[in-house]
């Protein structure tokens, strides 16, 4: 019994990623075409070349003919999963095992969702039909009830802890102001952000991302097929995806300031990619900041600061895009939104640009300086009942 | 000897000042306040509460049959009383009626309850409203109030029993409301008080006669009914002595329609001494007369939150909040999916748990799991599970939030974890809470509600709400 991983057995070789927004103008049939036809002009290879598909969507669409019928593919294995936040990174994760089992030659896994068809604000519902006692909170509140059990267990003031989810949203921003993907593109200021109107306990309008439209794709073979497509591929060294026993709404044990899952799959994937110290190691990361508490307390979860600590280290700049360990260094769900299905592959596509120096001026330093691991990383539910997926690519394969 | 053993009464949290409503329309109201049932309560989430309070005064005693009174169902075709009776968690066995559609009907789920023979618990319960502007709306109030009859027992002491009832019935057109209609409409005011006052000068007669007193032996006359003029003529024609007429707590709470005599007859009993002799009558097409007893038991204190109690607690409620819980201000919604309405079978499925507010304790480890879970979440032994009722079990609020983006009759919703007492965490809604007063460690207490209505089906279940000072 092992989580025995895939560590550089298979290889990104193309990508693509649309602009994320408000596609008033396309469907999600045009994003799939986009954002496949990128990837595949990315790897050089034709849609005949790909053996397999792995698509994630959420709500737009269900069944492998979501992408067979928009794109034509003759006749091919084409799987839709879902897996909450972490569809697409699940789609990817999926696609990699089938390469990696030597099933197929090459595949691609994507991702899409349309949100702002359904006309709300937040996640349309897709709930089974139930017995009416299920608390019918949103998302944010969900997660904005980390802020009070953060500050109690830590002994921050409120103003405080407000201040660092500021901070985290700012930083984001700034980065996402520098990507032309991003659904926003523009800086805000510290003011504007703590003074958003309230949606949830302390959270403002800017401590949530938005709600987009788009689609990303990636290109996957076999490690030693890469070179034949590109000179500069990114090697697959962790897959690791957790889902917990959803117990923490029912267990007083559970406090409100952590996510077992995300502690439980970074570690899987710390052991994969064989990463001792991911502060120092990794050139940078993309973490689910669905909310600003979330990314706070996933730089403990994720081991980038010790318990109780990364509130200073967020205030010291220590995630900033030239800190210490990028964080979020195309702009996050912050800047781009969260079509769920599109998510993970946007986080796995600015890993693409940033680990082959093409980030343009965003580009993180450190990659010049020698580091070569990118993580992405997803999280899907609410806290004490989530999902976790953390992957690691890099750009050299071990010896 | 068979009487009242226990009861309890339930007055909603919110007042509506009626000087609000004067603000607001620019019209007099009158002084005071009436009683509010809040945007998540009905007749039957409040009937709840009031038997609630009633069964915890005589836990000995399990209810063979009980009674539903109001003129205000939730629901038509379907009984009512079952929510109630499943909120309890009473026996199967135990049969469970509505006596729907008029004020009068709380008097007679209260006879029939007495004369029923077997433990029996009659509810009445009620919410009164009018066009705004109108008599109804501000004199009006909303409460429950229960009571559960008996016979004498050493584990359950009858604590007034009836020692005369009268009744006249006679049909005339003063008050009415057609099914599916909002309000209602009466008949000039003093043509009532003029077909009222005879009925009810001749029902107190003849319950003097059959108790054998004089209307001076009364240590107290409670006279209630929706006409308020026929009410104080009455009251004023029976003889007691002045001291003895009973406040019809109109300046604070209102008419409780269905419920009022009852209430003010729990209000009565609240501070009765032993061996008084208590009148109790109910105008509403025709005249029901009680003449109760109080006995011995009614030397010791009452466990159940006094009605004075609730009365003084309590917040204020806004004019706007109130007319758009009423259904009268017809408000923008949020830009979010309308609430889902609850599936027949896995609410059937899981009644105990709905309803009853059952969770389930693992026999092999002891932890508690709120809802009921099959497999244990600490040690995940399988299907050993005991189910335990969590209503009356108190809780700490672990963490909390204020979503103002939910969907709710009244945003911004309040939503906390909370950990019970001997273990279990659940997370739900608070409720008649103030957002600014929540704090991690606030005790809290469940509450039955109606969360929301949603396809004509009104989705019941618990809230949390905190610890009042009356209900300990």
């Amino acid at each position: 019994m092992a989580s025995n991983g895939i560590r550089d057995r298979v290889a990104i070789i193309g990508m693509g990623c649309t602009p994320f927004g408000e596609h008033w103008d396309k469907s999600v049939d045009d994003l799939l075409v986009d954002a496949a036809t990128e990837a595949l002009n990315s790897a050089g290879v034709p849609i005949d070349a790909v053996d397999a598909f792995w698509l994630g969507t959420l709500f737009s669409g269900q069944s492998g003919l979501t992408l067979s019928r928009p794109l034509k593919i003759d006749y091919k294995p084409v799987s839709r999963l879902e897996n909450f936040c972490a569809t697409g990174s699940e789609a990817f994760r999926n696609a990699c095992y089938a390469v990696a089992s030597g099933a197929y030659d090459m595949a691609m896994a994507i991702g899409v969702e349309k949100l702002k068809d359904s006309g709300f604000s937040g996640l349309p519902g897709l709930a089974a039909p139930a017995d009416g006692t299920q608390a019918a909170i949103t998302a944010p509140a969900m997660f904005s009830l980390l802020a009070p059990a953060y500050c109690k267990k830590y002994g921050l003031d409120e103003a405080l802890l407000k201040d660092v989810m500021t901070r985290i949203a700012w930083k984001n921003h700034k980065n996402g102001a520098l990507n032309p993907r991003a659904q926003f593109r523009k800086e805000v200021t510290k003011e504007v952000i703590a003074c958003s109107p309230l949606v949830a306990g302390p959270l403002g309008i800017f401590d949530c991302s938005g709600v987009s439209d788009g689609s990303a794709a990636a290109v996957i073979v076999r490690a030693e097929d890469a070179h034949t497509y590109t000179d500069t591929p990114l090697f697959v060294k962790a897959l690791s995806f957790i889902a917990g026993p959803a117990a923490g709404p029912i267990d007083p044990d559970y406090d409100y300031t952590t996510f077992p899952e995300v502690v439980a799959s970074a570690a899987d994937a710390y052991r994969q990619a064989g990463v001792k110290d991911p502060r120092a190691e990794l050139a940078m990361a993309e973490v689910h900041d669905c909310f600003t508490p979330t990314e706070l307390i996933l730089m403990e979860d994720l081991g980038f600061a010790p318990r109780g600590t990364a509130w200073k280290e967020v205030l010291a700049g220590t995630f900033d895009l030239d800190g210490e360990l990028a964080v979020n260094p195309d702009g996050g769900l912050k800047s781009f939104g969260h079509p769920i299905g599109a998510s993970g592959l946007r986080m796995l596509f600015e890993a693409w640009l940033q680990l082959r120096g093409e980030a343009g001026p965003r580009q993180i330093p450190s990659v010049a300086r020698g580091r070569k691991l990118a993580m992405t990383h997803n999280l899907g539910g609410a806290p004490g009942e989530c999902v976790s997926f953390v992957g690691i690519v890099g750009s050299e394969r071990s010896a | 000897m068979n009487g009242i053993v226990a009861y309890g009464a339930y007055i909603p949290y919110f007042r509506l000042d009626r000087k609000a409503i004067a603000a607001a329309l620019g019209q007099p109201a009158g002084k005071g306040t009436r009683a509010v049932a809040s945007y998540d309560e009905d007749t039957t989430s409040m009937g709840v509460e009031a038997a609630r309070a009633a069964l915890r005064g005589a836990p000995a005693l399990r209810p063979a049959g009980l009674y539903f009174a109001t003129a205000a169902p939730g629901y038509l075709d379907k009984t009512n009383a079952t929510a109630i009776h499943a909120a309890l968690d009473l026996d199967p066995a135990t049969a469970a009626f509505d006596m729907l559609g008029s004020v009068r009907s709380g008097t007679g789920a209260l006879r029939a309850a007495v004369d029923a023979g077997r433990p029996t618990l009659a509810v009445l319960s009620d919410i009164r409203t009018g066009l705004p502007g109108g008599a109804d709306e501000r004199e009006g109030g909303d409460a429950a109030v229960a009571f559960l009859c008996a016979e004498d027992s050493p584990e359950a002491p009858v604590l007034a029993e009836p020692i005369a009832w009268a009744h006249t019935t006679a049909e005339f057109l003063d008050r009415w409301r057609q099914p599916g209609a909002a309000t209602s409409r009466q008949w000039e005011e003093r043509f009532g008080e003029h077909a009222y006052a005879p009925l009810g000068e001749a029902a107190v007669t003849e319950a003097l006669k059959q108790a054998g007193i004089t209307a001076q032996a009364l240590d107290r006359l409670i006279v209630a009914g929706p006409h308020a003029r026929a009410c104080k003529r009455v009251a004023a024609s029976v003889g007691a002595p002045p001291a003895a007429v009973a406040d019809d707590l109109g300046a604070v709470i209102g008419n409780t329609g269905t419920a009022h005599a009852g209430l003010l007859l729990a209000d009565t009993l609240d501070r009765a001494a032993p061996d008084q002799l208590i009148a109790v009558v109910s105008l509403a097409d025709g005249c029901d007369v009680t003449i109760w007893r109080t006995s011995a038991a009614c030397a010791s204190p009452r466990a159940n939150g006094t009605v004075a109690r609730q009365i003084a607690g309590g917040a204020s409620v806004p004019y706007a909040a109130f007319l758009t819980w009423r259904g009268f201000l017809d408000r923008e919604p949020p830009r979010r999916p309308d609430p889902e309405r609850p599936a027949a079978p896995p609410a059937f499925r899981r009644e105990a748990w709905k309803f009853a507010f059952t969770g389930s304790r693992c026999q092999a480890c002891g932890a508690r799991h709120v809802p009921p879970q099959r497999v244990c979440l600490k040690c995940h032994a399988v299907d050993r599970m005991a189910p335990e009722r969590l209503s009356d079990v108190p809780a700490v609020i672990a963490t909390f939030t204020v979503d103002r983006l939910a969907y709710s009759l009244s945003p911004p919703v309040v939503a906390a974890v909370i950990d019970f007492e001997g273990g279990g965490r659940f997370q739900c809604e608070l409720t008649d809470v103030d957002p600014a007063a929540v704090a991690i460690g606030t005790r809290v207490e469940m509450t039955f509600r109606r969360l929301f209505t949603a396809g004509g089906v009104h989705n019941y279940f618990w809230k949390a709400r905190p610890l009042r000072a009356s209900s300990s």
